[in-house]
């Protein structure tokens, strides 16, 4: 056992390391650490995107044959944690990591020649249809119907918390096409040009005062049935496959403790009075720090069972749920660091182009926001009581 | 980056959990709790034959040239039975500082004989005043014409009533009073001068009191060459914080199995108790948390060799997050097993005061946070 990397992977560690120093521009970083919601805007995240792209890193954990680098468990270790140390901008993940996929295992040749590389190139901006205002957590109760018609579906409903549904240009959704035994018979996972006739976005405002998210109204929207993926009724199956990568890409601790890094540095710094000279504030540093130090040896175990092949199991609930519960400590400890600069709000966006001087300095700027936002990280993507139900389940088996 | 067992780690394993599963059980312990001794001498020669006490010996002293992560191996599966041999105290601690600071002659008298079982030790370094500052030792040793003399009190010894020799650390004194260096002596069980009390340990084996009063030493009862030890003995009770952790892992992965069981049978209102949401995820919580610490107990394992802030830094953080792990894992385990997981007549109580034993040996969570943060601005 041992937690070093070898000759191979250190080479391919400076070999990232120099890609970010000649991709990343001033701009760009400034602009990802000034972003207090979970994605960037797609100028900058796209930009990125299309830089990865040049380079044939545009998707790490697609096959080669579609585009794939074919790294190693090791390697995107590697690749993600430079990024996060870098602090490249947080692309969108409803093309590249969720809808690709589901087109590769499922989808048809021609959707697979048509979408894929339009998903690698940043051409298209997807966002997912999954949730709907009378369905969260228990997500197969979703209404929205589609009709057949002839070569066409007719899809009447709405979709909510839609991430950047505003910047789409195409959303997957799943969609009810009949109405079986069970709830989750009867759904189809359905690709959606954005632009079709009948589709209406709402903004929705969440508490840190950012637009990331909003519903989407269907009204006799026609969808060709040639863009339904894999079989009709069994979107289900392909949805909860999407959903397993949503929870774990199983590198999360990178970013985690650059965002601890960040806070530590305010809290050393003379803009909050060094609040680490509390010994509150230091002890709760290193108690998130050591939180952290658990979740990134978690996911190294993870990383090191699949390099030999073997099923790391239910794990990836487990990495879910304290992810988004650390990533809240987080937060939650930069406000308490940066006192009562956490009166101050800044409601314009984006926050790297503001035309007026802040009342806050830069540094504090997306603090009060990200915790604020922050409170959705145990919420999305399955809260942490369904990630709770999933661990009883399939690991304790009750 | 690999942290896969290797087929010899796998079988190390194998073997330490079939003989804890076949030699430990409720009965076998309840003995040892009324024993005198605390454990058994037969257990004891069968650690021997099967290689565990020479596993992290050099193998020039017959030893097998093991490291920290066999020592997890084994200390987990020694959790699941709650065994009370004093490995820890002998092999952990007492064999690792005679490697470290002894001179060859004093590896060559007593680490062969640790190695076949035919030798005991115990490290007695705590004092009532220091509370966890290691640094802090007011016992004192004081050269004597023939060598040295030892005056002081020492507590929370482990093991020390079996040992065949206990090491002493002590501040050293010359002729100008304290010297500011600690150093680290062999005193003989049979010392004139040298009193030991000891007492049944929180969750099984023993521990003791020790004091030295007028304790006459040879000049070569000084383990090593005089420099400061204090940067060896915090080598030691770190790599011993992480072979405590995998041992807490092994308690609390028992307790988490044995409470998942009696929540299935447990029926109350007409269903099992596993059937209410709030257990499922009470016993969701306890699982996240014993693989938080088993996570924890590998990386202070992984990190024992490193520099020392950064060995220092994993093992208190280690210790500071599995003993919190371990408190809410036992405290729950009780709790779920309700009024019967307060009584001795269930082996949970059992398991739990090990625990609790566990987060309070060498201080408790909070003062590892603490000295995390403390180490993290020196870094």
């Amino acid at each position: 056992m041992n937690l070093s990397f070898n000759a191979e992977e250190r080479a391919f560690q400076s070999e990232v390391q120099s890609f970010i120093a000649k991709n990343l521009t001033d701009e760009m970083k400034r602009a990802t650490a000034l972003t207090p919601s979970v994605f960037s805007d797609p100028d900058i995240g796209m930009a990125w995107q299309r830089a990865l792209h040049g380079r044939g890193w545009g998707a790490p954990g697609w096959p080669v044959e579609y585009g794939g680098p074919n790294w190693t468990p090791a390697q995107r270790w590697i690749f993600e944690t430079e990024c996060a140390r870098a602090g490249v901008p947080n692309v969108n993940v409803m093309g590249v990591k969720m809808v690709g996929p589901v087109i590769i295992g499922f989808g048809s040749p021609e959707q697979k020649n048509f979408y894929l590389p339009r998903i690698l190139s940043g051409e298209d901006y997807w966002c997912q249809g999954y949730s709907e205002p009378g369905s969260g957590s228990d997500l197969s109760s979703l209404k929205t119907r589609a009709v057949r018609d002839g070569d066409d579906y007719i899809i009447n409903g709405t979709k909510i918390w839609t991430t950047h549904a505003h910047h789409a240009n195409r959303m997957f959704a799943l969609v009810r096409t009949s109405d079986g035994p069970r709830q989750q018979d009867g759904i189809s996972f359905i690709l959606i040009d954005m632009k079709t006739p009948g589709i209406t976005t709402r903004p929705i405002l969440t508490i840190g005062g950012d637009h990331e998210v909003n519903q989407v109204f269907f009204d006799d929207v026609r969808v060709p049935v040639a863009n339904r993926v894999g079989e009709e009724g069994k979107g289900w199956t392909y949805g909860k496959y999407l959903l397993e990568f949503e929870r774990g890409s199983g590198i999360a601790s990178a970013k985690l403790r650059e965002g601890l890094r960040a806070i530590t540095e305010l809290a050393e710094s003379d803009l909050t009075g060094r609040a680490i000279d509390s010994p509150d504030i230091a002890t709760r540093i290193s108690e998130v720090e050591i939180d952290i130090d658990a979740l990134e040896m978690t996911e190294l175990r993870v990383l090191s069972a699949l390099q030999t092949g073997q099923n790391p199991g239910a794990v990836s609930s487990i990495l879910k749920l304290r992810n988004s519960e650390i990533r809240q400590a987080v937060t939650r400890l930069g406000v308490d660091v940066i006192g009562h600069d956490a009166l101050a709000v800044e409601p314009m966006r984006p926050l790297y182009k503001l035309n007026h001087e802040p009342a806050l300095p830069e540094d504090m700027l997306t603090v009060v926001p990200e915790y604020l936002n922050g409170r959705a990280y145990t919420i999305f993507g399955g809260t942490s009581e369904i990630q709770r139900d999933i661990i009883a389940k399939i690991m304790l088996g009750i | 980056m690999d942290l896969d067992l290797s087929d010899e780690q796998r079988l190390l394993r194998e073997s330490a959990e079939r003989f804890v599963a076949e030699s430990y059980d409720a009965e076998h312990r309840r003995r040892m709790a009324n024993d005198p001794l605390g454990f058994s001498p037969d257990v004891w020669k069968q650690f021997a034959e099967l290689g565990w006490l020479a596993l992290p010996i050099a193998e020039e002293f017959g030893g097998l040239g093991g490291g920290p992560i066999e020592i997890g191996i084994l200390m987990e599966a020694f959790g699941r039975g709650l065994v009370s041999e004093p490995y820890v105290a002998t092999i952990v601690l007492g064999a690792a500082l005679i490697e470290r600071c002894g001179s060859t002659a004093q590896k060559q008298a007593s680490l062969p004989k640790i190695a076949d079982g035919s030798f005991k030790l115990a490290f007695a370094h705590s004092e009532r005043a220091a509370r966890f500052d290691l640094a802090r030792v007011a016992t004192s040793a004081t050269r004597t014409a023939q060598g040295w003399r030892l005056e002081g009190s020492k507590i929370a010894v482990l093991d020390g009533h079996a040992a065949d020799e206990i090491i002493v650390s002590a501040h050293l004194h010359d002729h100008h009073g304290p010297s500011g260096r600690l150093g680290l002596f062999l005193v003989p069980a049979t010392a004139p001068g040298l009193s030991i009390s000891d007492y049944p340990r929180l969750g099984g084996g023993r521990a003791c009191n020790v004091e030295l009063s007028g304790v006459q030493l040879p000049q070569d009862a000084l383990l090593g060459d005089g420099n400061d030890a204090l940067p060896a003995i915090e080598w030691a009770l770190d790599r011993a914080m992480a072979a405590l952790g995998a041992e807490a892992v092994g308690i609390m992965q028992m307790l988490l199995e044995t409470t998942l069981d009696y929540t299935k049978i447990r029926k109350q209102f007409g269903r099992p108790l596993s059937a209410n949401q709030v257990i499922r995820h009470r016993l969701a919580d306890m699982a996240i948390q014993v693989d938080e610490a088993r996570s924890m107990a590998l990386r202070a394992a992984l990190k024992a060799d490193s520099a020392p802030v950064e060995r220092a830094r994993a093992a208190s953080g280690a210790k500071a997050k599995i003993g919190k792990c371990a408190r809410f894992v036992g405290e729950q385990s009780i709790q779920l097993h309700g009024g019967m997981g307060v009584t001795e007549e269930l082996e949970v109580g059992a398991y739990f005061k090990r625990l609790v034993a566990f987060d309070t040996l060498f201080g408790g969570s909070a003062h590892h946070y603490a000295r995390h943060a403390q180490l993290g601005r020196t870094a």
